[in-house]
């Protein structure tokens, strides 16, 4: 366990995001070998054994999510990438769209070929314009070098990409909003059934996969699945990308094997805490996951089954560190501030929960909040959760709030008017 | 005089115009279109956006997406937006400072424009730089590991 570069080996070295660079390492031979020589069938069988689950947030096992699309349907198949990178803390898609370009579209390559599709999307958050431009640049050299187009690399394949760029809405990272978002529309969460696999992207069967998801599937199509599978842990195979952030020496982006310690990452990766400070603790998977106190991040692996062992989650694969100087209210407080102001309005527990908790917190915060105030927030997150609406946003606000005030009360109540915990905390 | 598409928008737009399997799809990246010739969306540009893609597409449609994603600029904003991160990360590494000495550098309030309309600040959403906060995006460019020196530096140069 640690760190293990497979999707980031060639970090660091000379116009990564090039196809002579690609190429000089392998690139697009198994694409190649995917649309040559291997079935639709074959190739997610492949990508079943590999255990490889879904990069973006969810973990839905990726093979799994290919086997739903009725190859046999009359309806065109699209394949669409979600690289609208948005959940808070989250910057390592940035990496593969900033300087592995190439590896992503042959993971999409592959992916078509398994579902049938010769229409592509890359949905790419707006203001990444340097990753529009790296992914245009790459999509570009593909059509001229005759990977992409009527012929992709020689084998008769057909297969057209385009990138769409967001306008700067959180909840498109969702994929039925994401969809929505590529139709012309609002960014609103589809209600499902049907899931996109039957009724997707202009009412066709759709699949879409995380940047980083479709990185990992060149690999294991060249090298694998049983290679692929033999990383990680038997639930969470493979590598990852980690993003940390937060007062740590060195935050950045990691990949390491899944199950490697996540007190690994921050002190061996990461050269500790930066200034001496002392951990307070860890928001383990991006702004939605409850957060793992000092003690519980020393116990804490980085694959799905620890988290869940841990009443968290792996999620986005975005480590925020927070020290014993920062203002857990503050931070609790800017999340249900996030979470109010992303939200779409469709559903009513999160429209008027989530700016419900930012203002009782913005309340608590100023030090003008009560007890009652702070026993109205849980029980407005009992409200909010658990598929009373569309989407889970209200469920990721609440992942957000509810833990932070269970495992940092004092911290709360010492900004209470009616506190008793004013005197021994402030 | 009404608004229509500049040249190098309506070269863009004829570009893109058949790629789509539905014309509806039009809708953001032509809004973008409008974006980059007048700084900003109005109700006469997403009339003629409407108009544009053609039925069934209608102002209402066109005004009701615009208004969905923050991107599109409702209002005109200064030759230089500034947008500084207020989320978790970027406030851990202390971009209110970011954001306080900005302000105070322009004499401005967030959400203001400068009476020159050379500068827009704007208290903006997770922009996916959080490992090297604290950060700002000036227009299209992000600006990553700031220090209040840096900041500055980046606002002197700025013509």
């Amino acid at each position: 366990m640690g760190e293990l570069k497979i999707l980031t080996k060639h970090r660091g070295e000379k116009d990564t995001h090039t196809l002579a660079h690609y190429k000089s390492v392998g690139g697009y031979e198994a694409a190649k070998k995917a649309l040559s020589s291997l079935s639709s069938e074959e190739l997610i069988d492949m990508v079943k054994k590999s255990g490889l689950r879904g990069r973006g947030g969810a973990g839905f096992p990726t093979g799994m999510k290919w086997g739903f699309i009725d190859r046999k349907s009359p309806k065109p198949k699209y394949l669409v990438c979600n690289a609208d990178e948005g959940e808070p803390g989250t910057f390592k898609d940035r990496v593969i769209l900033e300087e592995f370009p190439h590896m992503m579209l042959e993971g999409m390559i592959i992916a078509a070929k398994a579902i049938d599709a010769h229409k592509a999307f890359i949905y790419i958050r707006g203001e990444y314009t340097l990753s529009i431009d790296r992914v245009q640049q790459a999509i570009d050299e593909a059509y001229q070098a005759g990977i992409l187009g009527k012929n992709c690399l020689g084998t008769g394949y057909e297969l057209d990409m385009v990138i769409y760029q967001g306008a700067g809405a959180y909840i498109c990272g969702e994929e039925t909003a994401l969809i929505n978002s590529l139709e012309g529309r609002r960014g609103h969460p589809r209600l499902k059934p049907p899931f996109p696999a039957v009724s997707g992207l202009y009412g066709c069967p759709t699949v879409v996969n995380n940047v980083e998801t479709f990185s990992a599937v060149p690999h294991i199509i060249k090298n694998g699945a049983e290679w692929y599978a033999k990383m990680g842990t038997p639930k969470s195979t493979g590598t990852r990308l980690f993003s940390v952030s937060g007062p740590v020496k060195r935050p950045g982006v990691y990949e390491i094997e899944l199950g490697t310690p996540l007190m690994y990452l921050i002190n061996e990766l990461c050269g500790g805490m930066a200034n001496g400070k002392k951990l307070r603790g860890i928001i383990p998977g991006g702004s939605s996951v409850p957060i793992l106190t000092a003690k519980e991040c020393e116990t804490a692996n980085m694959d799905f089954e620890s988290m869940v062992e841990h009443k968290t989650m792996l999620g986005s694969g975005a480590v925020i560190v927070l020290a014993e100087d920062t203002d857990i209210v503050e931070t609790t407080y800017r999340l249900a501030e996030f979470y109010a102001h992303e939200s779409c309005g469709q559903c009513t527990p999160c429209r008027e929960g989530t700016h419900w908790v930012a203002g009782l917190l913005h309340k608590i915060k100023e030090g003008h909040g009560t007890q009652k105030d702070l026993d109205l927030i849980l029980s407005l997150t009992v409200n909010m959760e658990g598929g009373t609406t569309i989407c889970p946003l209200a469920d990721a606000c609440v992942g957000a709030v509810r833990p932070a005030i269970e495992k940092y009360r004092a911290e709360f109540e010492a900004r209470l008017t009616d506190s008793t915990h004013k005197k021994q905390v402030a | 005089m009404s608004y229509v598409f500049s040249e190098t928008a309506e070269a863009r737009f004829q570009k893109i115009k058949d790629i789509f399997p539905d014309k509806r799809s039009l809708i953001l990246p032509a809004l973008y279109l409008v974006q980059r010739d007048k700084g900003f969306v109005d109700q006469e540009s997403m009339e003629y956006v409407a108009e544009r893609i053609g039925e069934p597409i209608s102002l209402a449609h066109v005004y009701g997406v615009a208004t969905f994603y923050t991107m599109y600029n409702k209002k005109p904003v200064g030759k230089y937006h500034i947008q500084i991160c207020e989320n978790i990360s970027c406030y851990i590494m202390g971009n209110d400072d970011v954001m306080h000495h900005v302000c105070k550098k322009l004499g401005i309030e967030k959400g203001e424009t400068t009476k020159d309309k050379k500068f827009t600040v704007s208290g903006v959403q997770c922009l996916g730089a959080c490992g090297y906060a604290p950060m700002m995006q000036i227009n299209e460019t992000y600006y990553e590991h700031l220090t209040l020196e840096k900041v500055d530096e980046i606002l002197n140069g700025l013509e």
